[in-house]
């Protein structure tokens, strides 16, 4: 799961940049360069998820 | 040297302050069975920083103009990385703006180097903080500052892609917070929560840091770094007129005292009254806003900034503690990543420029995109590498001891006096 959350960290990235390169109006690329932070932040939350500590662990 | 540089050098000496101010926050907000260890840590941190930034740092951010590769890509040049000498060789160190340059530099790397120690307080060890510290120095931040300040690809999206005027940042609000608390994200995920934050049954234990007095004291100093870094970028990274320092000045201590303010009423509220810990960290993330805005919005919208980021502080420490079960004793995530990133976005939206140039919003957006899905992929890579090479945790027997005594072999505060005679009469 870490592992897919970091790719899905770089796909929202890739995803933004290639919205500013090969789109020319602002609302096309506004809405991809958005969607692609949309796919980072899953990605976030899928590395956070991975990380959770079990209950008491460390206790 | 021209009048202007000379004020530009005062600036830049202002900086170390800042890293003394939240280096007494770090330290104030553990345990004080660590707190020798936490401000030594910022110490080597800072030292590791400076060599590391030196020796390769600025061979990889250069300065804007300066030599640098570049990708083509449909037609346009993306700069992505300079191509300087290492350790500063041919680099005529004068007065010059690249020279001040260096120097702001290798005092921000240390800077942004010195935020993750907040998150890994009281089990993060001294070696392997050291470490990841000349990862961060040496590559992480020098490659986005290339990026931001050094004519990089972002700086470029207004002049290749028409979106404003390209992605813009005075003072660091992105290479310096935000690079450092994404790192803090990293560092804090690899480390893990300290034992005993997360007990099986009931919520969360709160560990409350040892010296309130420290991290207030820290916030003040703050203040004065952050004046500095501020105004030092302002004029070296935007080309900001000398005179307009003081309107970063402004903007930098109305944002810091709306964040503070936000937090006393919001914790006021919540808990019946203001909480120390809390109200010192919705003053730094007013700093830390105010860094991508000082120098391009008015006062009236530095405050809307402030207020926004102490907001934003509140919950997301709180959010992060719990449900997210991450365990920042420092607030470093919400303070430096979460108000750094509403900062970039907060110039997209409040700033006004001369000539009304459109898509500075987007330009913003995208750099946000690449501080999310770029850099905290590789600082956590490069975290986790090193955490596998070397583990970055403290052993649980040095978490028992606290980390005075089991890295340092003494306290910060023993309570005991050895006297020679009492040996010698034996």
């Amino acid at each position: 799961m870490k592992l897919l959350g970091v790719l899905l960290l770089a796909a929202g990235w890739a995803i933004a940049v290639a919205a500013v390169v090969l789109l020319k109006t602002a609302p096309e690329r506004g809405a991809f360069v958005v969607a692609g932070i949309g796919v980072e932040v899953l990605g976030l939350v899928l590395v956070v998820r991975a990380h959770q500590p079990a209950k008491g662990e460390g206790e | 040297m021209t009048p202007a540089s000379v004020l530009c050098l005062f600036f830049v000496f202002l900086v170390p302050l800042a890293a003394a101010g939240l280096s007494l926050i770090n330290t104030g907000l553990g345990r004080s069975r660590s707190a020798a260890h936490a401000m030594l840590a910022s110490l080597c941190v800072m030292a590791v920083a400076a060599i590391a930034y030196s020796f390769c740092g600025f061979a990889w951010q250069g300065f804007a103009g300066g030599a640098a590769h570049s990708l083509h890509v449909a037609g346009k040049e993306w700069n992505w990385i300079a191509a300087e000498p290492l350790f500063l060789r041919g680099r005529l160190l004068d007065g010059s703006p690249a020279s001040l340059a260096v120097l702001l530099q290798m005092l921000s790397a240390g800077l942004a180097a010195l935020i993750p120690l907040g998150s890994g307080a009281d089990r993060w060890r001294l070696g392997a903080s050291c470490a990841s510290a000349a990862l961060l120095a040496g590559w992480t931040y020098p490659l986005f500052a290339h990026w931001v300040w050094g004519g990089g690809w972002l700086a470029q999206l207004g002049a290749n892609y028409g979106l404003g005027h390209g992605f813009l940042d005075a003072g660091g609000a992105s290479c310096i917070q935000a690079v450092g608390g994404l790192t803090a994200l990293s560092v804090t995920l690899i480390l893990g929560p300290r034992r005993g934050k997360y007990p099986t049954y009931g919520t969360p234990a709160a560990i409350p840091g040892y010296d309130a007095v420290a991290v207030l004291l820290g916030c003040f100093l703050t203040l004065l770094g952050w004046l500095g870094l501020n105004a030092a970028g302002a004029i070296l990274f935007t080309g900001a007129e000398p005179g307009r320092a003081v309107l970063v000045a402004a903007n930098t201590t109305l944002s810091a005292a709306a964040g503070v303010l936000a937090t006393v009423a919001i914790t006021g509220v919540r808990f019946g009254r203001p909480d120390a810990s809390l109200c010192a960290n919705g003053w730094v993330g007013g700093l830390v806003a105010s860094s991508a805005v000082c120098a391009f919005v008015t006062p009236a919208a530095a405050v809307a900034i402030g207020l926004v980021a102490g907001v934003l502080v509140t919950f997301t420490v709180a959010y992060i503690e719990w449900p997210l079960s991450i365990d920042d004793p420092g607030g470093a995530i919400s303070v430096h990543a979460a108000s750094g990133l509403w900062g970039v976005l907060a110039l997209g939206i409040f700033a006004r420029f001369p000539d009304h140039v459109s898509g500075q919003w987007l330009a913003q957006v995208v750099g946000v995109a690449t501080l999310i899905g770029f850099v905290l992929p590789l600082t956590y890579s490069l975290n986790w590498l090193l955490n596998r090479l070397y583990s970055q945790r403290v052993a649980p027997e040095g978490e028992r001891q606290g980390m005075d005594l089991y890295e340092l072999g003494a306290g910060a505060y023993p309570e005991f006096v050895t006297h020679n005679e009492e040996f010698t009469q034996q």
